[in-house]
């Protein structure tokens, strides 16, 4: 027990950023690059802890607090989410709620810190990331719900290892509609294509990378870090979903999961290759499509 | 003397005193001829009364005997009875905390030293504004509610013409005055039914009331739309922003965070007369909370006068108390006792959460105003530097407001989340289960509103010559905010003891066994939460320790924000409140109708030219004035009666006076 979750908060705090150097280089391959190392992440990551910052002189002291309460905010709802088989490391009843509530908090203070600078970009970015958030937390919503009718359970944990092949042919069309939903949340909440491309940096187009033009050093670390987190949350509530192979090993279940992650990984790569990022006005229209599509899969399950 | 004491030990008897002291709190101020010593007395009073008559609200909720007092009154309309039950409890302690706190604030916010006039005036009817509204949540006589409910309206329309000589006042107060009449005319076709049906004006006994049909119909719209107007429910809501807006500060955290609130007190207690609802009823309350939150919600978030955005988010939150009461009363009706449990209390504590934060965000529109002498959103920024301690408290109150952790906000919509989700599980057509997303969108609006908000009034830097020359205020007015704030942080963190303060009236009030709200609220991770919101502080205080020392190992350099290469930057190309809620307001241009006017552009060379963005008020733009007018158009041949001649008056009270006297001989 004591080995697996410490190898569960292990996986929790060093995986994240290696899911960002898979992502990319699958981008590589894709645009017949060698590509950075899969380890490149850490080693930017290593690489702003040491650098020094620049705090531009209209900030206060919310925009300091903006990279550290989105993190903590962030590391919080990490501990809410099971990894594949393995129960998440706080679980209790409704504990769902509290998970978006505290990515609307994150949200809150980035943000925040984006207005502190005064910068009329970041001001941009700010308004995007607020707007487009506010069509996503329905569909959650309605993803949370259908998962409590269909497994009868108000905590993430039953709910997210509820999902298993025998539950796929019961319920496939169902199933197939929230995770289709939930692929949709997760490129959007993480700002992925086709919502925003990471890669730019041309501000206009961009919504995340444009609200931390001015963070430096190690707030610019632990943001880069907070994000990657983020996306390996949102990414172990997918993986749940949509590979739901539960061997009962431990070990092979780490395995799984770890694999899993890493396939999501190259899917989100594969995705921004194949595609462009979308029109700005394009967006809201795809995020209600997939509002609806979660609505749907209520739908399908209540009958 | 022994009557006395009776009723000074008395939780009832004491928090009656204390509406009397209310009441008076402002005539000392209007013998003296000097100004200043009445409004430190109303201070006192208010403050001792505020004290007295919590200790007997918390009494009353503590399991305290209720007792009943009879006003000898020597009026047709049967005995004055006056009550204080756990439901009137849980309205009056935060009237007595807001009274306490908008007192205060009200001694350095309108100093009687500066304007002696309008001070009298302001200390005089803010004194009976909460005289009577706490006299409308002990009356138990159709009558006497009535008049104070009117005391209630006057006094506070009197206090919203503060400042008359405005154009923008006097319409709002116009709105206002026809909008709480219209909602009185509603309430005596309630009460006229009611004792039609009693005998008597008296309020009847909890779920004594067997109404069937048409009238069952009548009597519940009647409560609906009279109560409901007062309460801001869409689309009775027309006169609240304006209202809201125009009143000072300290008067409109009154009327936002408490007045409100007594018109849902309204229709709680019509409701607990019923002894059995129609179905319709709790999907109506259910409906129209819905509408609500999502259009107070999305007109907030295109307001340009920062009290007006105030305004149309209360009318959010009362959507959001009437989503719980009315999930309550479909549980009610349906045998539900999970849905009713769980609607009441988040209801219950989301009344109690509004009236922390909002009074806290009303409070500190008041020092913005003063500080940077505008109203416009879009004209401050960068008050922090000169508000250091009313910035963080505002944060506090807009994200208590946004229902985030670990602030109260979140606790009260947990538990109709709990409410939504139970129905998802269990219930055949979850209908209720659409709630959650509902609040979700609700949240993210929210979100959007209050970012800007804080965004564009305190971070930056500022836009306006006259925003860098304000000052922090005075003790007195930081104290009440500090207190508030303190409450809203107390109340998210130990969200049990607000459970606590709930619990009796959700007993008493659904007729709930002990036992059973225990059961259920213990379905609700209450200890989780707050232990999570404890760990969450926790890491929080971690991440910045470790951040600190990364940052001591490394040179740190100021310099300006960095302009993306433009190396002109100014204060006015900052992203304003406007355009940072024009995208959200985009996507609900249907129900804020933002209008947007673009002059003077035009040709290859174009000239000066000028973009102008606004909301408009839909429903009383388009729907209310255009029929007020016909009506007016309509009835102009009886404002011929209205002379102005006082003799003419007196002669119209004769004739009818005289006409009823043969009346009754024929």
């Amino acid at each position: 027990m004591i080995p697996s979750l410490l190898l569960h908060i292990l996986l929790l705090l060093l995986m994240p950023p290696l899911l960002l150097g898979v992502i990319n280089k699958t981008k590589a391959a894709f645009a017949g690059r060698y590509g950075a190392p899969f380890l490149q992440p850490y080693y930017d990551l290593a690489k702003l802890f040491r650098k020094g910052s620049v705090f531009s002189t209209t900030t206060t002291w919310i925009f300091r607090a903006g990279p550290v309460v989105t993190l903590s905010a962030t590391l919080v709802a990490a501990l809410l989410v099971p990894l594949g088989n393995h129960p998440a490391i706080i679980s209790f009843n409704g504990d769902m709620i509290l998970f978006a509530y505290l990515f609307g908090l994150a949200r809150f203070f980035t943000t925040s810190a984006a207005l502190d600078t005064g910068s009329p970009f970041e001001g941009m970015g700010a308004a995007r990331e607020v707007t487009f958030a506010c069509l996503v937390e329905p569909t959650l919503f309605f993803i949370l719900i259908t998962l409590a009718r269909m497994s009868k359970s108000l905590s993430l944990t039953p709910m997210l290892t509820y999902p298993s092949p025998t539950v796929w042919i019961g319920a496939g069309a169902t199933m197939l509609l929230l995770v289709g939903a939930l692929f949709i949340t997760l490129l959007a909440e993480n700002c992925r294509i086709p919502f925003d491309d990471p890669n730019t940096h041309l501000e206009l187009t961009m919504i995340h990378e444009v609200m931390v033009l001015d963070h430096s050093g190690p707030a610019f670390g632990l943001i880069l870090y907070g994000a990657a987190l983020k996306l390996f949350v949102l990414g172990a509530v997918f993986v749940n979903l949509a590979f739901p192979f539960k061997t009962g090993n431990l070990l092979l279940d780490w395995g799984i999961f770890v694999a899993a992650m890493l396939v999501l990984a190259v899917l989100i790569g594969v995705v921004e290759s194949v595609m462009a990022r979308l029109r700005l006005v394009r967006i809201p229209q795809l995020l209600v499509a997939a509002t609806i599509l979660s609505a749907f899969a209520m739908l399908l399950i209540v009958r | 003397m022994v009557f006395v004491a009776h009723i000074f030990g008395d939780p009832v008897g004491s928090l009656l005193w204390a509406i009397v002291l209310l009441g008076l709190s402002g005539l000392p101020g209007l013998l003296l001829k000097r100004p200043g010593p009445g409004q430190l007395l109303s201070v006192v009073i208010t403050l001792s009364a505020a004290v007295w008559g919590m200790a007997g609200a918390l009494r009353i909720l503590g399991g305290a005997p209720a007792t009943h007092y009879l006003l000898d009154w020597q009026l047709p309309f049967g005995p004055c009875e006056l009550a204080v039950d756990p439901l009137s409890a849980l309205f009056l302690i935060p009237l007595l905390l807001a009274a306490a706190c908008c007192s205060l604030y009200g001694a350095a916010y309108l100093p009687a030293a500066a304007q002696p006039v309008v001070e009298k005036k302001v200390t005089l009817f803010s004194g009976l504004l909460l005289a009577s509204m706490a006299s409308v949540l002990v009356a138990r006589n159709g009558v006497m509610l009535l008049m104070a409910w009117e005391l209630m309206a006057l006094s506070s329309w009197l206090l919203l013409l503060t400042y008359q000589q405005d154009a923008q006042v006097e319409r709002a107060g116009m709105v206002y005055l026809l909008a709480t009449h219209t909602g009185t005319m509603a309430l005596f076709v309630l009460f006229s039914l009611l004792r039609g049906q009693t005998g008597s004006f008296v309020f009847p006994a909890a779920h004594s009331l067997t109404l069937v049909g048409p009238l069952a119909v009548v009597v519940l719209l009647a409560a609906l739309i009279g109560f409901g107007a007062k309460a801001g429910i869409m689309p009775l809501h027309i006169w609240l922003p304006g209202a809201h807006a125009n009143a000072p500060s300290h008067v409109s955290a009154l009327m936002s965070g408490i007045m409100l609130k007594v018109g849902l007190y309204g229709i709680l207690r019509t409701v607990s007369f019923f002894h059995e609802l129609p179905v319709w009823f709790g999907w109506l309350v259910l409906l129209l909370g819905g509408v609500s939150a999502v259009t107070g919600i999305a007109l907030a978030s295109y307001q340009r006068d920062l009290k007006r955005l105030l305004a149309c988010s209360s009318i959010e939150n009362i959507g959001i108390i009437c989503i719980g009461l009315g999930m309550a009363l479909v549980g009610m009706q349906s045998g539900n006792q999970t849905l009713l449990v769980f609607g009441l209390v988040g209801a219950f504590m989301h009344i109690l959460n509004h009236a922390l934060f909002k009074p806290l965000l009303f409070l500190g529109s008041g020092v913005i105003i003063h500080a940077s002498g505008t109203r416009q959103i879009d004209r401050m920024g960068g008050l922090s530097r000169i508000l250091p301690r009313t910035a963080p408290l505002f944060l506090v109150g807009s994200l208590a407001i946004c229902g985030l952790p670990p602030l109260n906000g979140f606790v009260g919509e947990l538990f109709l989340y709990f409410g939504a989700f139970s129905d998802g599980l269990s219930a055949p057509l979850p209908l209720i289960a659409f709630i959650a997303p509902v609040l979700a969108l609700v949240g993210g609006l929210a979100v959007i509103t209050f970012v800007k908000l804080y965004g564009a009034v305190f971070l930056g830097s500022a836009r306006d010559s006259a925003a860098r020359q304000g000052h922090e205020a005075p003790f007195a007015m930081v104290a009440p905010m500090a207190l508030l704030a303190g409450l809203c942080l107390l109340a998210g963190v130990g969200a049990p003891l607000l459970l606590q303060l709930v619990e009796p009236v959700v007993i008493d009030y659904a007729a709930v066994s002990p036992a059973l709200f225990t059961r259920l609220t213990g379905i609700v991770p209450l200890p989780q939460i707050a232990l999570m919101n404890g760990l969450l502080l926790g890491l929080m205080l971690v991440v910045w320790l470790v951040w600190r020392l990364l940052v001591q190992q490394t040179p740190v350099t100021s310099a300006d924000t960095w302009g993306c290469g433009y190396l002109a930057p100014t204060p006015r190309i900052q992203y304003t409140g406007s355009s940072f809620a024009d995208l959200a307001a985009g996507l609900f241009a249907g129900l804020v109708g933002a209008r947007t006017t673009l002059t003077g552009l035009s040709g290859h060379f174009p000239a000066a030219s000028r973009l102008a963005l606004d909301g408009t008020e839909r429903i009383l733009d388009r729907m209310i004035i255009p029929c007020l007018h016909g009506a007016d158009w309509c009835l102009a041949w009886l404002r011929r009666m209205q002379s102005g001649h006082l003799h003419l008056y007196i002669l119209y009270v004769f004739a009818t006076l005289f006409a009823l006297m043969v009346w009754s001989h024929l």
